[in-house]
């Protein structure tokens, strides 16, 4: 299968994250299943003329496009003209390629969330009106509208997340390769279920302050991120706690809030992104599926039971108190 | 008249780049450096609660995330009037230099040699071992590169909780402490990395390559080796085959902001070498003004604390959304090469000093400061004292400025934040490449890389190889200079 990978109103990093793959061969893994990777803007040979040639041998049917890859936001201003992302040397402006390339598509995805709904670049004032391929923020449309279907029959495969991790690309863009993957495998944002019907929540390794509702109160703080912190783990669809990061981390494990960077609109959470937003106390954001009176009894009462390890270590940068030793046997 | 040649997009940089060149007798008369992608950061900054700006701002760019997070949090620690503590400094040290080295790993094996793979240069007697090692995605180098990269990175998985895009460096300090356990665990991935670049990129010991003194002592380390020894012997063969330190001579006036700080004093020295004294002066801030004469945005000249970010895609006579940053006037270059010649390395003088910058002496000097950190790195994870505050608690003022000033992979990155009624009244940013790839300025004084392009031969429109080679030997990150 032919891969094309494009940049736009992005950092660039879903790809420096991709590579970052815990494979001992990233690129022979996509070699091995099948995948060529046409042109990459990090990776490939062909730079100026070359790679014009080969994008417009796409554009024009002529090579086919199995796989096409967008990363960063597709950027309408200003006025609409797409102007403030040309693609160099092609006076062409990037949303006019990606719309010319996205029709000859048996498969498009959003490589994060820029790509997916806009993401950071469209957060506060949207100067340069970016969206994403087929959303703006939480609304479907995007720059390819919400009718927009690859060949295949898909909707934008929105691999969301900024960045996203490594191994939501490569099992993705794998699947697809071995006919494994089709309409059902998407959630109702069209994010790949493997990583999006599981919560950030899911393995934090912070779980039983957590359970005892025992806070952290300041950055380095080891306690749950959750009523101070600003942390929406208990609400984000990803894997992250599940399978690391970078070998061994994650948002939660490196001492900060998930700020669901997964979910459309996480760029404008209506709150400073480190601080619960509370009412009479109470996180707004409540856990996924949880009644708010039984969250509210049960953090009551859990407060109530917290051992004073728990409590003291939570608002400690590393344990004060450790755990009983106690024997495990039958007693 | 001269012929006009547009290149673009140039991939293997980090984001979207144009060229325009004048080419008048199969040489680059004149160049124009055209940063194609605009997003607006800085307006999106504004009105934001101060803190925001640690998420928002690593998101400039992907491959330079942890530069943008400490110059924000240094520009937030201004602000609020902290210290940060000893482990604190030294885990935002560790952080900072895993991306740093491995921007310069990346630079090297994926996005700078795989240019001398090309066919052009079928026939050079260094092609087929420069093909089988360097040819993009499908030679040794890539193959066994991306993993080393990958691994080494797992220093951030356990200091930073990934990368890119941690929140983990604060005003005050890291939120991730770090155990006993944990310290070991960091000094084996760092000794993992330093012996796969031992035996694949050096063919030698850091500390070797750290102690080559002059082009002299290069060149005789060159001597004693065979050229497909290992990645920098081959480097060195092509670079002296291909006279690779004689193009890309920019001013020759280098700027760094010091690097690495430890109890107030750097690993790498602050200050601006001047090419007409031969001698380091003192790096004044204040003498900094963005000139925005040939880049789409409206109004003056104005310092960052006062900047202006205006975009006007119909301005005439201008040609990037880059704005161009001058020091008392003057065109700036940095990088690894400007850090070590104004930390006074004796290599890279000497190579300055012979030839002036060059593709040789950029590729040489971030070689080099793979060689020189990794051992900081190293002391530094020793001196972690587990059980001993790493992040120092403190409150935002209502009403504040803060500069922060730290050293990319690419070199001198600026944060102005200005705070009002507790929010983000101002925030000017000067990345990097905003130095290296400006366009010209009001005098018509064209930026770093225009001066380096000109004279280069092009007679070869559609791929002139020595061009691609200048610009690469930069290392330009696009998405952080327009921001």
């Amino acid at each position: 299968m032919n891969l094309l990978w494009l940049q736009s109103g992005g950092c660039g990093g879903c790809t420096m994250s991709l590579l970052c793959a815990d494979s001992s061969d990233l690129l022979g893994s996509l070699a091995d299943a099948g995948i060529r990777i046409l042109w990459h803007p990090s990776l490939s040979e062909e730079s100026g003329a070359e790679a014009l040639d080969l994008l417009a041998a796409c554009a024009a049917g002529e090579t086919p496009i199995d796989l096409l890859c967008v990363e960063g936001a597709l950027l309408r201003g200003p006025d609409g003209s797409g102007r403030f992302h040309v693609l160099g040397g092609s006076g062409k402006p990037m949303i006019a390629w990606v719309r010319e390339l996205a029709a000859r598509a048996r498969y498009t995805l959003a490589i994060g969330s820029c790509a997916a709904w806009g993401g950071v670049t469209a957060a506060g004032s949207n100067p340069a009106g970016a969206c994403g391929l087929q959303y703006d923020g939480e609304a479907a449309g995007g720059l390819l509208g919400a009718a927009y279907r690859s060949t295949a029959g898909l909707p934008v495969i929105n691999v969301a997340g900024c960045p996203t991790h490594p191994g939501w690309v490569i099992e993705t863009l794998m699947a697809l390769a071995l006919g494994q993957f089709d309409g059902d495998a998407l959630d109702a944002l069209a994010r790949p279920r493997f990583f999006a019907d599981q919560l950030v929540h899911h393995g934090c390794a912070r779980n039983e302050y957590y359970e005892f509702k025992a806070s952290a109160e300041k950055p380095s703080d080891q306690g749950c991120l959750m009523e101070n912190m600003g942390c929406k783990g208990t609400q984000a669809h990803a894997d992250c706690n599940l399978r690391p990061w970078n070998g061994g981390g994650s948002c939660t494990r490196g001492g900060y809030a998930c700020i669901s960077c997964t979910e459309p609109g996480f760029e404008e959470p209506g709150h400073p992104f480190v601080q619960t937003p509370k009412v009479a106390g109470i996180p707004i954001g409540l856990p996924s599926d949880m009644p708010k009176a039984w969250f509210v009894a049960l953090a009551a009462l859990s407060k109530s039971a917290t051992p004073r390890r728990v409590r003291d270590n939570a608002v400690s940068d590393h344990l004060t108190v450790t755990p009983a030793i106690r024997r495990t046997g039958l007693k | 008249m001269g012929e006009r040649i547009v290149l673009g997009p140039f991939n293997r940089v980090e984001g979207d780049l144009e060229v325009q060149l004048e080419v008048a007798d199969g040489r680059v008369a004149a160049a124009y450096v055209n940063s194609p992608l605009f997003r607006g950061f800085e307006h999106i900054l504004r009105g934001k609660d101060p803190r925001d700006a640690l998420v928002l701002v690593p998101r400039i760019c992907g491959i330079c995330s942890v530069s943008q997070s400490a110059a924000a949090a240094a520009a937030l620690r201004e602000a609020m009037g902290l210290a940060v503590p000893a482990n604190g400094e030294l885990a935002a040290n560790l952080v900072l230099a895993a991306e740093n080295l491995a921007d310069h790993f990346t630079h090297f094996y994926l996005f700078f040699m795989p240019d001398f793979a090309r066919d052009a240069y079928a026939g050079r007697p260094w092609f087929d071992a420069a093909q089988a090692r360097f040819k993009a995605v499908r030679g040794t180098a890539a193959a066994e590169a991306v993993p080393a990269r990958a691994a080494f990175l797992q220093l951030t998985g356990i200091l930073a909780g990934k990368w890119p895009h941690t929140l983990s460096l604060q005003p005050g300090g890291s939120t991730r402490a770090v155990s006993a356990a944990e310290k070991i665990r960091l000094y084996a991935l760092l000794r993992e990395f330093r012996r796969w670049l031992e035996r694949h990129t050096f063919g030698d010991t850091l500390e070797a390559i750290a102690g080559l003194d002059s082009a002299a002592a290069l060149g005789a380390w060159a001597a004693a080796r065979a050229p497909a020894s290992s990645d920098l012997r081959l480097f060195l063969e092509i670079a002296d085959d291909l006279d690779l330190a004689r193009i890309g001579r920019a001013t020759d006036r280098f700027l760094s902001s010091g690097a690495y700080p430890l109890g107030g004093s750097p690993l790498f020295a602050r200050g601006v070498w001047q090419p007409e004294s031969a001698a380091v002066a003192a790096f004044d801030p204040d003498e900094i003004r963005e000139d925005l004469s040939h880049a789409w945005m409206q109004g003056e000249a104005r310092h960052p604390w006062r900047g202006l970010t205006e975009p006007d895609a119909d301005k005439d006579g201008a040609y990037s959304w880059c704005k161009a940053p001058r020091l008392a006037g003057r065109v700036v270059e940095c990088g690894a090469l400007a850090r070590q010649m104004v930390d006074g390395h004796p290599l890279a003088r000497d190579l300055v000093a012979r030839d002036g910058a060059s593709v040789l002496a950029r590729v040489v000097c971030r070689l080099l400061e793979l060689a020189r950190v990794l051992p900081a790195m190293e002391r530094w994870v020793q001196a972690l004292q587990p059980g001993e505050a790493f992040c120092a608690q403190g409150a935002l003022p209502d009403e504040a400025i803060g500069c922060g000033l730290v050293e990319a992979a690419r070199g001198a990155l600026g944060h102005w934040l200005v705070i009002r009624h507790g929010r983000i009244a101002s925030y000017q940013i000067i990345a990097p490449t905003t130095w290296n790839f400006s366009p010209r300025d009001a005098a018509g004084t064209p930026g770093a890389l225009e001066q380096a392009l000109v004279g280069l031969p092009a007679a070869d429109a559609r791929v002139p190889l020595a061009v691609q080679h200048v610009v690469r030997s930069f290392d330009p990150c696009m998405v952080c200079t327009v921001h």
